[in-house]
């Protein structure tokens, strides 16, 4: 009677080789998450986790980073006439098609940390000395492409308006709902031009009329187009592309 | 130092074929899910974050080689002869594999892959500041010349990585020396 109540119900070497299936099972799937990052891909700064926070906070000390490489003497390439890219190709967060016309009684208006607040008609630009670059503009995506563009020196500008050159950020807002922000030393650049001219043109809607900026020591998205308003600030005033995830200095 | 190498290339090389696949300058594109960071400012996030990574195990990696003496005993450049007797035999799957030895075609690829990495991390730096470290991107050819030439370095990277897991799929026993400690095998084994 005692003898049956000793024998286990299961013996291992019974099951020894489902165990061994399990223990194969268990170690592929911790291979697989270890190794295939899938579990990382949706960590793409939209969302709240630590892995994106830690992103981001390492975004903001690659931009540290960019600030101490930037010079302020240190000149992009000049190409000749010849190297400029044609056809140039359009670029902006919306399809060309939808490019907006410039509105009726538009002014360039400036404001923040500015001692004059008028707004500026394109004639009193046009006043304004200006010069001319063929730079190599380039896509945060990749691609680049020179181009010929003319116009007014920021510094100049800024200087004029009576701007507190000591304040961090100048904030760009333009009618087409974009928007964006670079950092003084950037805007005081001999390159950094309010461009009002493209390829010996005035310039067309689609390549940013009637003012753009034209920054080539940063990443395309910086040179923002169809300019309402530029604004001298303390407060980081960030930018349509930066919010969503572009690193912020953008240099290049 | 291996498994930090393992997750810093992954993360560079995943999150390069998502920038990659933003603007192809080849007329192909990844595989959307084998992209890390799920879209551009993402995927560059991964690359700009990974970069530090790679740069800190890079520098560990070279200075314990020379000064443990690491490179000068196991990545001498093997005599040409020599190569072509152990590519030859590899071929034929009869070189031996000597834990903590390096055979003439381990050695080539071996440097092969160090080159490419360093290439790839001075390439890179050439085309994030094409402008404030203008004279690294002259010296390969300026911007565009320098984005292909860190293109052709990944995939060489990638190969020498596909060779590097069949090989070890086929000498398992290597494995085991990669996750734990062990002294290398006696110089006249065979």
């Amino acid at each position: 009677m005692k003898e049956p109540r000793r024998l286990p119900a299961v013996r291992i070497q019974d099951i020894r080789p489902e165990l061994l299936r399990l223990e194969r099972r268990a170690l592929l799937r911790s291979a697989l998450s270890l190794g295939g990052l899938a579990l990382l891909t949706g960590c793409d700064l939209s969302t709240n986790s630590g892995v994106d926070a830690a992103l981001k906070s390492i975004l903001r000390f690659d931009d540290k980073v960019q600030a101490a490489l930037f010079s302020g003497r240190r000149l992009a390439q000049s190409y000749p006439p010849s190297a400029v890219t044609k056809p140039f190709r359009f670029n902006a967060y919306y399809e060309e098609w939808q490019v907006r016309g410039i509105p009726d009684g538009w002014r360039l208006e400036v404001a923040g940390a500015v001692v004059s607040k008028t707004p500026w008609t394109m004639a009193a630009l046009r006043r304004l000395p200006q010069v001319e670059q063929i730079t190599r503009h380039i896509c945060i995506e990749g691609w680049s492409q020179i181009g010929r563009w003319s116009g007014v020196p920021l510094r100049d500008f800024l200087q004029r308006i009576g701007a507190d050159l000591r304040a961090p950020f100048v904030s760009f807002k333009c009618f087409d709902g974009y928007s964006t922000s670079i950092d003084m030393a950037s805007a005081l650049h001999p390159q950094t031009v309010l461009a009002l001219d493209f390829d010996g043109q005035p310039l067309a809607p689609e390549w940013g009329a009637p003012v753009r900026l034209r920054i080539p020591t940063k990443l395309g998205f910086k040179s923002a187009k169809n300019l309402q308003a530029i604004e001298v600030t303390r407060t980081y005033p960030g930018g349509f592309w930066e919010n969503q995830g572009y690193d912020w200095f953008a240099g290049v | 130092m291996h498994w930090v190498w393992v997750y810093a290339i992954g993360c560079m090389v995943f999150s390069g074929w998502e920038i990659y696949n933003a603007s192809p300058s080849l007329p192909f594109s990844f595989p959307s899910w084998t992209g890390l960071g799920g879209w551009l400012g993402g995927a560059l996030a991964w690359h700009f974050s990974a970069m530090w990574l790679l740069a800190l195990d890079g520098m560990a990696y070279l200075v314990y080689g020379l000064l443990s003496g690491h490179f000068r005993r196991e990545l001498a450049v093997p005599a040409p002869r020599a190569f072509f007797r152990d590519f030859w035999s590899a071929l034929r799957f009869r070189l031996g594999h000597r834990i903590g030895h390096y055979n003439a075609v381990q050695r080539v690829l071996y440097l092969g892959v160090i080159g490419g990495v360093v290439l790839q991390v001075l390439t890179g730096l050439a085309i994030w500041k094409p402008v404030q470290l203008g004279l690294l991107a002259t010296l390969f050819g300026g911007y565009p010349i320098a984005r292909n030439i860190h293109l052709a370095m990944m995939f060489l990277i990638v190969a020498f990585i596909v060779v590097h897991l069949a090989l070890v799929a086929i000498f398992p026993r290597t494995l085991v020396s990669m996750i734990v400690s062990r002294p290398a095998e006696p110089e006249n084994r065979t």
